[in-house]
């Protein structure tokens, strides 16, 4: 029940919002700040009281399921294991610093922007929590739409292009998956006489090894797309700089999470022989994306984009700790996921401050910042750093694992992966430089960070430390289901 | 004609009843109101009947007419979209003080047209009911003789349907020539016995000229977009759903009763016509800076998602037919509902620029017509998804992978226009006229509260298609 009191908080509190814009508009951004609280609150609940499973037992920490559309065998099946768990709080931490960070930037139609942000984070969370395949397109789809609001009205001068772009690059990818499922669910039928999206009655569908591979196709592009892999990225950047910070913020942090979610929690189980098959492309191209996106990265003059191209580079790791099928570099998967959501979600909400306050985007244009704002720049430093790996902070944990096991796997791209950190360190180093240090160019006088964006730079502060420090937290929660996925990967290899 | 035959065709007979109601309302020289109150009643009656009949069907009235589950699922999709039409028309009409009283006989007889093509069993009562609907539209079309387009756009339909219709009766005489036999189950029971020739094909191939000009499918479409523009707004909105719902029903049932999809040539036929159209009604609505404009080309493409679900021609096929064609006609209706409101007198509200920042002035319709438009796109949470996830799906079980990407990558395409309009509903607010409302606020907020039914019907059936399908099932059993 208490996942779906979640998504309906988040859905009701959109409505909420949009409503009250006509009659309390001084109200709406509590309203919008309470309901993902709440939600913050049920999820933290989940994780403190959940039960102390045995390592290696297949079962969820809370399954729901009501029958929704029972014609067609489709379910209201929700349910979360660790992975799911980790990402829910994730989502509701970064939900409600997205909320708290658009408390001034946004002026007009407070209401509407509200109800979009909370119906992208609840389509976000559904996308975590479905367990059946009708039900995970849903939410898929779902989560589009505001998000196409939020580019398209509330980004920058070329928001339409970019929302445009963002739209027909997911659409494309969710229709196709959308023709694997319905593949899927007849092969299933007609093997067993009973048609049904259930993901675990499909786990049990037998594929022959050709069709597998078409399947694997329509799941892998959706989520590719995504991620995004480096053919796939171009949506990325436009929409990443043209959003409004919060967008950045989720966009970064959260959407591209589901690209990874769904290949792990769909793509590999559903065909494992098939997934082993084309794991050396993708972890090629997960370590292209890697170069590329550090290399382009480093020659962007918009703070914004160029922040977006790291993230093509982040995401690179992702895809080749995934495809290289160990336990250890799968934990360093979700702590990339968890450690990126965080650190590039802080640059974003940073970039977008500096973006309040100088009225550009423009790299060209900033410098010395730090002697104005010195509580700023050094909580930059923080992130710079983070993201370009430096230890005690998350993402250097989570490199450094997938790096540790990819290497066992294939030496030769585990080591073009790792010039990608030294490129990361160019372009981090760079953006520092640029920005902050060095002389100031602005005569203006700005101010330094209010109390609001300190409780939201402070709280993402503590969490990285926290993630670099003592990732054990995350890899408790996690071990269960990652040792899931990975034996059922290694039994297809042994057999 | 025995007692339940007779009453299996009551509906039917209401409707042609209605007609002559209204003429002789019409001579005793009653007002509007009275006119439009009695359609509607009639309309209403017409539904009752047809729910006090269910239990009887199904009905054969040899050899014209058969009423059964499928029958009682189209007609009442019809009657209520006429319904719909019937409550826009009044604003409209009245709004524009030309004596609107006639149009009321010329929409039930095209009504009762459409209705009887989804009863026909026999190439008469097709060709009887095809005309009946055909002629009255072409006065509907030019009703507004005093517009610009109105007499080109009546007309462009009236040279068209002829030839048209020439088609038709030739590829009927073709087959008839063949199977000896005008009537469904017999020119099957030839069919299965018989070795065919190519004239069988051939009459095939004429009358899919014909009923591809009815559904507007490529290359049949060349009318589709002037007569949308030219029609007045209520009328466009009764041919893009009314009018191909008959055909696209009567389509359905010859193609069932003959087995059509296993000819592998007219399977070959259809799966072209199917592909073209919906890609070229998705090219074509990319660009259009006119409303209905862009409703003929993106209705052109839904036509075309439509025949994906006639390609498999089995059970599934024609239950994923009839919930797109729920979902389809609703949010039409909505669509052009939200078109006849903003319209003013001189002229429909269909420049694109006109709804500009639409939301912030007039936020009830905006969020009708956007819902209507995402329900076209088939965005999750509206009826047009779960209609396009149900053709996809009876695709998919027929490994029609052509058609079936082509449908995805083309929705796609789709989905850009729509939010291209949506968008701009959205987007800042442009200071426009607004009508002035002369009528008694009764009908304005009848009008208002269809329109809000039609979309939490279309919400209603996006999150919970369950009893629609069901029902629908239930219905389809009934033959």
């Amino acid at each position: 029940m208490i996942l779906i009191m979640i998504i309906t908080t988040l859905l009701l509190g959109g409505i909420l919002c949009w409503l009250f814009d006509r009659w309390a508009p001084d109200l709406v951004k509590w309203i919008a700040l309470v309901s993902v609280l709440t939600c913050l609150v049920l999820g933290c609940s989940l994780w403190i009281y959940k039960p102390d499973l045995p390592i290696n037992a297949n079962t969820w920490l809370v399954n729901y399921q009501a029958s929704w559309i029972p014609t067609f065998g489709i379910g209201f099946h929700l349910a979360i294991d660790g992975l799911s768990l980790v990402l829910l709080l994730l989502t509701f931490f970064l939900g409600s610093l997205a909320v708290l960070c658009s408390w001034n930037e946004i002026q007009q139609r407070v209401g509407f922007y509200f109800f979009n942000l909370l119906w992208t984070l609840a389509g976000i969370c559904g996308v975590f929590m479905a367990l059946d395949l009708f039900l995970f397109y849903f939410f898929w789809e779902i989560m589009l739409i505001p998000m196409y609001f939020l580019i398209s009205l509330w980004g920058d001068n070329n928001r339409r292009y970019a929302a445009f772009k963002f739209f027909i690059f997911t659409q494309v990818g969710g229709l196709l998956m959308l023709v694997a499922i319905l593949a899927l669910y007849f092969m299933h039928g007609a093997q067993t006489g009973i048609y049904s999206f259930d993901y675990e009655s499909l786990l049990t569908t037998s594929i022959r090894p050709s069709t597998a591979r078409w399947l694997l196709l329509g799941f892998m592009i959706a989520f590719v797309i995504k991620l995004p892999m480096v053919p796939f990225h171009n949506w990325l950047p436009d929409a990443h700089s043209e959003a409004p910070t919060a967008g950045s913020l989720i966009l970064a942090g959260l959407l591209l999470k589901t690209g990874a979610y769904g290949i792990i929690r769909f793509v590999l189980p559903f065909f494992p022989q098939a997934s082993i098959e084309v794991a050396w492309l993708a972890m090629f191209l997960g370590v292209v994306g890697i170069v590329y996106g550090a290399m382009l990265a480093f020659a962007q003059t918009d703070i914004k984009r160029l922040i977006a191209y790291t993230s093509v580079s982040h995401m690179g790791f992702v895809l080749v700790g995934i495809f290289a099928f160990r336990e250890m570099a799968m934990q360093g998967v979700i702590m990339q996921m968890i450690t990126h959501g965080i650190s590039t979600g802080a640059l974003f909400l940073l970039a977008g401050m500096i973006k309040e306050r100088l009225h550009t985007r423009d790299i060209g244009q900033m410098g010395g910042l730090w002697t104005s704002m010195p509580a700023m720049g050094s909580i930059a430093m923080i992130f710079t750093m983070a993201s370009l790996g430096l230890p005690a902070l998350g993402n250097f944990i989570a490199e450094f694992l997938i790096l540790m096991s990819a290497f066992t796997v294939n030496v030769p791209l585990t080591i073009i992966a790792t010039l990608g950190l030294v490129f990361s360190a160019l372009y981090s180093l760079r953006l520092m430089q640029k920005v902050f240090l060095g002389t100031n160019i602005s005569e203006r006088h700005i101010n330094d960070l209010s109390i609001r964006e300190i409780i939201i730079l402070s709280s993402l502060t503590i969490a990285i430390v926290l993630l670099g420090l003592y990732p054990q937290l995350v890899f408790d929660m996690t071990r269960n289901v990652v040792l899931q996925f990975v034996s059922s990967g290694e039994s297809v290899v042994i057999n | 004609m025995n007692e339940v035959q007779f009453y299996a065709l009551l509906p039917f007979t209401l409707l042609a009843a209605a007609s002559i109601i209204v003429i002789l309302l019409i001579a005793f020289k009653q007002s509007h109101t009275v006119i439009q109150i009695t359609g509607f009643v009639m309309m209403c009656l017409v539904i009752f009947t047809m729910w006090y009949v269910r239990d009887l069907l199904p009905v054969k009235l040899d050899p014209l007419f058969i009423v059964d589950g499928f029958a009682a699922l189209f007609t009442g999709l019809i009657v209520l979209s006429v319904l719909a039409i019937g409550l826009l028309s009044y604003i409209y009409f009245e709004e524009r003080e030309e004596n609107p009283k006639e149009y009321y006989i010329l929409l039930f007889l095209s009504t009762l047209g459409s209705a009887i093509l989804t009863i026909s069993q026999h190439f008469i009562s097709f060709f009887i009911g095809l005309e009946i609907l055909s002629v009255s539209l072409y006065a509907l079309i030019a009703y507004l003789r005093n517009r610009n387009n109105a007499i080109e756009a009546g007309m462009k339909y009236l040279v068209l349907a002829a030839l048209s219709s020439a088609f038709l009766l030739f590829g009927m005489a073709l087959i008839y020539m063949e199977t000896g036999s005008m009537y469904f189950s017999n020119i099957a029971h030839h069919l299965a016995t018989q070795p065919t020739s190519g004239l069988f094909i051939t009459g095939i191939g004429l009358m899919v000229v014909a009923i591809g000009f009815k559904l507007a499918l490529v290359p049949f479409h060349l009318w589709a977009a002037d007569v949308y523009q030219g029609a007045p707004a209520p009328v466009t909105a009764f041919i893009a759903t009314v009018s191909k719902i008959g055909v696209f029903a009567v389509l359905l049932r010859f193609g069932l009763a003959v087995s059509l999809q296993t000819f592998s040539l007219a399977q070959l036929i259809f799966i072209v016509i199917a592909v073209i159209t919906m890609i070229s009604g998705n090219i074509l609505a990319l660009l259009q800076n006119n409303i209905k404009r862009l409703l003929a080309y993106s209705s052109i493409a839904h036509l075309g998602y439509l025949l994906v679900a006639f390609l498999p021609g089995n059970e599934a096929g024609v239950e994923a037919a009839v919930f797109y064609l729920l979902a389809y006609s609703i949010t039409i209706l909505a669509a052009f509902g939200v078109i006849t409101l903003l319209s003013n007198r001189q002229r429909d509200a269909e420049d694109l620029e006109f709804y500009r920042g639409l939301f912030w002035r007039n936020p009830v319709m905006a969020t009708v017509l956007a819902f209507a438009l995402l329900s076209l796109a088939g965005i999750p949470l509206t009826a047009g998804f779960i209609g396009k996830f149900y053709v996809l799906a009876s695709g998919v079980q027929q490994t029609l992978w052509l058609p079936v990407i082509t449908l995805v990558l083309t929705s796609v395409f789709g989905a850009f226009y729509y939010l291209r309009v949506i968008s701009i509903l959205f987007a800042e607010s442009a200071p426009a006229l607004m009508n002035e409302n002369r009528l008694h606020p009764f009908f304005y907020y009848s009008t208002y509260t269809a329109l809000i039914t039609l979309t939490l019907l279309l919400i209603g059936l996006g999150v919970y298609p369950r009893i629609a399908i069901d029902s629908i099932k239930a219905f389809l059993l009934i033959r």
